[in-house]
């Protein structure tokens, strides 16, 4: 048994894999299939202060080795949640982070104000990224200016460890990322999905109902990885590493490239257990090759 | 019913073509008896023999044999997923989450008389429905439309079960037409209409029903990406707004929808 404890900007984990929101529900989704204690954490669902009907269906689209999406945050508001949700999660023995998205920095910071009295969340991932929605999200995210003024005022609201998760859909990752540390982030999770399209060629028309959506799942990874080693060497607080992450060996390549810890978002439709197979492949290669703890291979990749 | 959720490996005892569209897959857990299963749940199937497939395929659980710990599945071959789903044989593995979702509302007596609606492989529910019902006591009813005589799946075992009405579009079995043009809508009345099909089928059946007064619930195929809740992709429109159809369904009282 490998050290596999990792920590993300004042956050401890037991083990450095995390469930990626909008991807694993709220974790209870899960308990028949994963033993959830045996992840290091768990992002839920993308939460906003009102409630939210997310966009028409088709919603998705399959592509090679990944897909597409266009959910648009769909969720009951964050009020609902505090009142029926967290009291069935708060049990789950993983550290459960809320993802929270706005439409403005006042609406990020009512939000995350929320969230904060909640004693059992001991983290929130800001998501400044989501190309779905056409009112805020990935508008603030594309912009030193915009990313950063959502961190100010979230930063006045919110207390306990601040993680902003970025887009790649702009052309220089670096100079948000060090915007966001600026401003007081905890940690930077990184990457969101790719926009991108797809077309029935029979009925001539885009897949989606809103015409463009994200793209996920392996095909990402290799972008995503790049993104990681760049930023991770640009900043001073924690990376968080995701993109297309399916087993233990994408995960250590993250953690390579200069991750402290890795979600895992896409692979669990694959494999709703993946989470816990990613945990112990990365404990038996530590393992073989006489490494004491994940925090040894964190950004040795030359 | 809450049911718990498995991920299985299971063993393939046989795959048999029915014409040249279908595929019927009998499987088996080895190492462990199936899971509890209700009609209308469904499976999603990892697919493995294909490059172009990337996601799991939902399919529904067509019906389940619990004295041979058999669990069938009734596909019709659409695209590349489905296409290698068709491949396996006897003795292949196939990886399968189940059983998934909320399934038909079952009858409370055994006197409540029950019409399945099946239109080409939507039959596949109906199958495992009409046994349940049965099992109970009851007298389930199946109203079987297709294409063209050839197309009418797993008749024999409707057979079976209750009386079979049949239409075909082109008249080469049965009443010619549309299911909802069968004479035995004239005939009589029943307690529940339970329906799977093309969706613009569903939604004819669904009138039919609501016009005749008699309760009606469809079993939806929105395309999924999960299958238990967490992505939010299968969504359709409710009086509740949107809903996840992989777990507030697939089958959902007609009412409760924005036909
Ligand atoms: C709850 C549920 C139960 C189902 N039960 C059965 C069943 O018992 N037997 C059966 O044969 N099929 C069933 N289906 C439909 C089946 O999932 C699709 O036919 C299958 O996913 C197509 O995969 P493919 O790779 O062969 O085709 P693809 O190449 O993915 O697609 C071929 C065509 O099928 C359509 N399609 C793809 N996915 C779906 C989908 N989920 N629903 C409807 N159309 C789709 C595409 O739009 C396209 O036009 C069910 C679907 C759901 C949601
Ligand atoms: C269906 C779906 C819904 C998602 N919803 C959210 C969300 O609400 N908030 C968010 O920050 N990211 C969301 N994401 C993005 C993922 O968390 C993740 O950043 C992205 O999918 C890349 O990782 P992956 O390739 O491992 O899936 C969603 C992704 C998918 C596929
Ligand atoms: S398919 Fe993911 S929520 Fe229904």
């Amino acid at each position: 048994m490998a050290d596999l404890r990792t920590n993300i900007g004042g956050l401890e984990l037991r083990n450095p894999v995390i469930t990626a929101s909008g991807t694993f529900g709220y974790g209870i989704e899960f308990e028949d299939v994963v033993e959830l204690h045996r992840i290091g954490g768990i992002v839920m669902k993308g939460t906003t202060y009102e409630p939210r009907q997310g966009n028409d269906y088709p919603r998705m689209a399959e592509t090679a080795c990944g897909m597409l999406n266009c959910v648009g945050l769909q969720n009951r508001g964050v009020m609902y949640f505090a009142e029926n949700i967290y009291p069935r999660i708060r049990k789950i023995d993983s550290r459960m982070i809320v993802n929270v998205s706005g439409s403005s920095p006042e609406d990020y910071a009512r939000c995350a104000a929320v969230v904060d009295s909640l004693d059992d969340i001991p983290a929130i991932e800001l998501n400044i990224s989501c190309p779905n929605v056409r009112d805020g999200g990935m508008a603030f995210g594309v912009t030193t200016e915009g990313a950063a003024s959502v961190v100010r005022a979230v930063r006045k609201a919110y207390r306990k460890t601040l993680i902003v998760k970025l887009s790649p859909n702009v052309t220089d990752i670096v100079s948000i990322a060090r915007a966001v540390e600026a401003e007081g982030a905890d940690s930077v999770s990184l990457i969101n999905t790719l926009m991108g399209t797809a077309i029935d060629i029979e009925k001539r028309r885009r897949m989606l109902s809103i015409g463009t959506g994200g793209l996920s799942g392996p095909c990402i990874k290799p972008v995503a990885l790049r993104m990681v080693c760049q930023v991770a060497h640009a900043v001073d607080i924690p990376v968080i590493g995701l993109g297309g992450i399916c087993s233990a060996a994408d995960a250590i390549e993250f953690i390579m490239a200069g991750a402290s810890a890795v979600e895992i978002g896409t692979a669990n439709f694959l494999d709703p257990a993946v989470s816990v197979k990613v945990v112990d492949g990365i404990d038996e290669w530590l393992d073989s090759h006489d490494v004491a703890s994940v925090r040894d291979i964190i950004g040795v990749a030359e | 019913m809450a049911v718990r959720k498995h991920i299985r490996d299971l063993t393939v005892r046989s795959g048999e073509y029915i014409g040249e569209r279908f595929v019927l897959l009998k499987c088996t857990d080895e190492n462990a008896p199936l899971p509890p299963m209700l009609p209308g749940q469904f499976a999603q199937l990892r697919v493995d023999g294909s490059k172009t497939t990337f996601l799991r395929r939902p399919v529904s659980i067509n019906y389940v044999d619990t004295s041979d710990n058999e669990v069938w599945f009734l596909i019709q071959i659409v695209g590349d997923g489905s296409r290698a789903l068709a491949r396996l044989k006897s003795g292949d593995s196939l990886n399968a989450l189940l059983p998934l979702g909320h399934g038909f509302t079952m009858p409370r007596g055994q006197s409540d008389s029950y019409l399945l609606v099946g239109g080409g492989v939507g039959v596949a529910p109906l199958l495992f429905l009409g046994d349940r019902i049965r099992e109970m006591g009851g007298s389930p009813s199946f109203l079987l439309g297709a294409r063209t005589s050839e197309m009418l799946l797993e008749k024999d075992m409707f057979r079976s079960l209750g009386n079979v009405y049949i239409t075909t579009e082109d008249g080469t079995e049965g009443e010619r037409g549309f299911v909802t043009h069968h004479s035995v809508w004239r005939e009589r009345r029943f307690d529940m209409i339970s329906v799977c099909g093309p969706s613009p089928m569903m939604k004819a059946v669904a009138r039919k029903a609501c016009d005749m007064d008699m309760p009606c619930e469809v079993s939806l195929e929105n395309m999924m990406a999960c299958g238990m809740g967490a992505c939010l992709c299968c969504v359709e429109k409710t009086v509740r707004g949107n809903v996840c159809v992989c777990t507030e369904g697939p089958v959902f009282d007609v009412k409760e929808l924005n036909w």
